[in-house]
């Protein structure tokens, strides 16, 4: 079985808010209509979005870290908001594991957004229906488009390439790796939604530095200082490549 | 969250239709042992109007909820999974088996009417308002089951909150029961308002235990799994935008500390503490104006309780809304 999913980089991203802007612009412009905004450039400024990115500040002055933190459907392999749905409007896609909303069946009750502890899912004002990342199902598979560009839009924009894209499920993809061998975890497992999203930790970049390393263990007297010059007549390698 | 007055006025006005209805069988089914004065068919055909009333009102109030109300109709296909789609069904049963019982009651058709002899007067009416029973019951479990089985609204992942919703609405519709029977059937004001009083009462005792429990809850999220970093000292400085949303809008009630006690205290004082002591006055001077009042008090404090069991579900998408920016 395939599970699509992202798997985001919070040692990389650094809160730029590319995703959000290429998802709305996608999104905005898809066949299933537009993402309503409301007085975009007034007062109180509201609109439906997929993804956002928050940021926040971990620790207490000095030692804090800035941990710029984007979120969106994280396409729960048990999502709780599917089962709650009335209608069936809400479904998770057998064949790669997407969660969508069929917008011609959702009857805004909201039901679902009140059973997704993430806050992933944002009512369009103006289409009354239930809105949630898509993960792009309608250019991931699009043929038109050239292979490199069959992934979600979020994950094309992003600038420093915090967004991967692919099947969790395949132990060999890129997720999976990268979930592997960087420590990547699921937001809010206490409640056994399962997220596919997975996120990489902040990891500090570290050296090591030991004793040995400061000294030079090949200088046998102990003395530093310029080389001795390289004997101009010298017979073997050494005295040729000696630094 | 943040209550919706067509989802408060849902809850309440059922609540009281089926307690009502629960009012009306109670006593057809005394009656029938002997053990209260029967009563003319009027009482129950006017009594299942009203029942109904209730019923047809909060459902239009609640279509108010919905962005789509055209097609409303969709939302029985996933009984199967979800308690909002079983209301969806039982709620238009409980109003189709409540006329169904006010009309057998007004053609006065018992058993007999079909040939089958029983020997007890209202046989028809006994069984089929046993089914009405049934599903209205079970309409209780599902309105209470629509906020009972999201896990992580902690403050409503109680059996309480179905036991709440049944005790709550039944307690207003005996007492609506009690109003009722002193224009229809004086005689038995007495015992309905005594009913109405031991339900309020055992409301009050279920409520309270849920207050209680809701007040030293303590919730499993907080913005160490949100985010998924192991510190104690994290606090948001954005939220990634400087309007609101729906995020904003939808899961928070906005109101002020004081506000939420003050209303804690206002609903058990108008459900619990008037109506009871009303209803007993009522008992001891035969007053209908008390009755009244007392239903007007406990209908009025359901509107504030339920705002208040809105208000108090702690959302945990709230921790990625905490600073605008
Ligand atoms: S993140 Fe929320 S909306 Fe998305 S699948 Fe999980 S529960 Fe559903
Ligand atoms: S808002 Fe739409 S998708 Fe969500 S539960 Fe209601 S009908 Fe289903």
């Amino acid at each position: 079985m395939t599970q699509l999913a992202l798997v985001i980089d919070l040692n990389v991203c650094v809160g730029c808010h590319a995703c959000v802007t290429s998802c709305k612009e996608w999104n905005t412009s898809g066949p299933a209509g537009f993402m309503s905004d409301d007085n975009p450039y007034d007062a109180d400024p509201t609109g439906t979005f997929f993804n956002r990115v928050q940021t926040y500040e971990v620790g207490e002055y000095p030692k804090t870290e800035t941990v710029h933190f984007p979120k969106s459907c994280l396409h729960c392999e048990d999502p709780p908001c599917v089962p709650v749905c009335p209608t069936g409007a809400s479904y998770k896609r057998e064949e790669d594991g997407i969660v969508l909303v069929d917008y011609d069946k959702c009857i805004g009750c909201k039901y679902c957004s009140w059973a997704c502890p993430y806050g992933a899912r944002e009512i369009d004002e103006h289409q009354k229906v239930m809105k949630k990342c898509t993960l792009c199902v309608d250019r991931i598979y699009d043929e038109t488009l050239p292979e490199a560009e069959r992934k979600p839009a979020c994950v094309l924009a992003c600038p420093t390439s915090a967004r991967l894209f692919g099947d969790v499920h395949d132990p060999d993809s890129v997720v999976s790796m990268a979930i592997k061998e960087e420590a990547g975890f699921q937001l809010m497992p206490e409640w056994g939604t399962k997220p596919s999203n997975h996120y990489l930790p902040r990891r500090k970049m570290k050296i090591r530095i030991h004793e040995d390393e400061l000294v030079r263990a090949d200088n046998p007297l102990k003395k530093e200082g310029e080389r001795p010059k390289v004997e101009d007549d010298g017979h073997t390698l050494d005295d040729v490549t000696s630094w | 969250m943040n209550p919706a007055f067509s989802v408060i006025f849902l809850t309440t006005l059922i609540g009281v239709g089926q307690g009502l209805f629960l009012a009306l069988y109670t006593g057809e089914s005394y009656a029938i042992v002997n053990v209260l004065p029967s009563q003319s068919q009027d009482f129950y055909v006017w009594g299942s109007v009203i029942s109904v009333a209730f019923l047809i009102v909060g459902l239009v109030a609640s279509i108010f909820h919905l962005g789509h109300p055209e097609r409303a109709w969709r939302s029985a296909a996933m009984w199967r999974t979800s308690w909002l789609s079983r209301e969806v069904i039982v709620l238009p049963t409980v109003i189709g088996a409540i006329t169904v019982y006010g009309l057998v009651h007004y053609m006065g058709w018992d058993l007999t009417t079909f040939g089958i002899k029983t020997g007890v007067d209202g046989d028809l009416t006994l069984i089929l308002g046993l089914g009405g029973v049934l599903v209205t019951f079970l309409l209780y479990l599902c309105t209470g089951m629509i906020y009972a089985c999201i896990k992580f609204l902690q403050e409503w992942a109680t059996p309480l909150t179905v036991i709440n919703y049944t005790l709550l609405g039944g307690a207003s519709g005996f007492t609506f029961a009690a109003v009722f029977s002193a224009y229809m059937a004086p005689s038995l004001v007495n015992f309905y308002a005594g009913w109405a009083i031991i339900i309020t009462l055992s409301a009050l005792v279920t409520r309270v235990a849920s207050l209680m429990r809701n007040a030293k809850i303590r919730h499993k999220s907080s913005l160490k799994t949100a985010i998924g970093v192991r510190d104690d000292r994290i606090k948001q400085t954005a939220m990634g935008f400087m309007g609101g949303s729906f995020n904003t809008r939808e899961y928070f009630h906005g109101m002020s500390i004081l506000f939420m006690k003050s209303i804690k205290w206002i609903f058990l004082v108008l459900v619990f503490l008037v109506p009871v002591i009303l209803l007993s006055f009522a008992i001891s001077q035969g007053s209908t104006n008390l009755l009244i009042a007392a239903f007007v008090s406990q209908y009025i404090g359901l509107i504030a309780e339920r705002w208040f069991f809105f208000a108090q579900a702690n959302h945990p998408q709230n921790l990625y809304y905490q600073t605008v920016g």
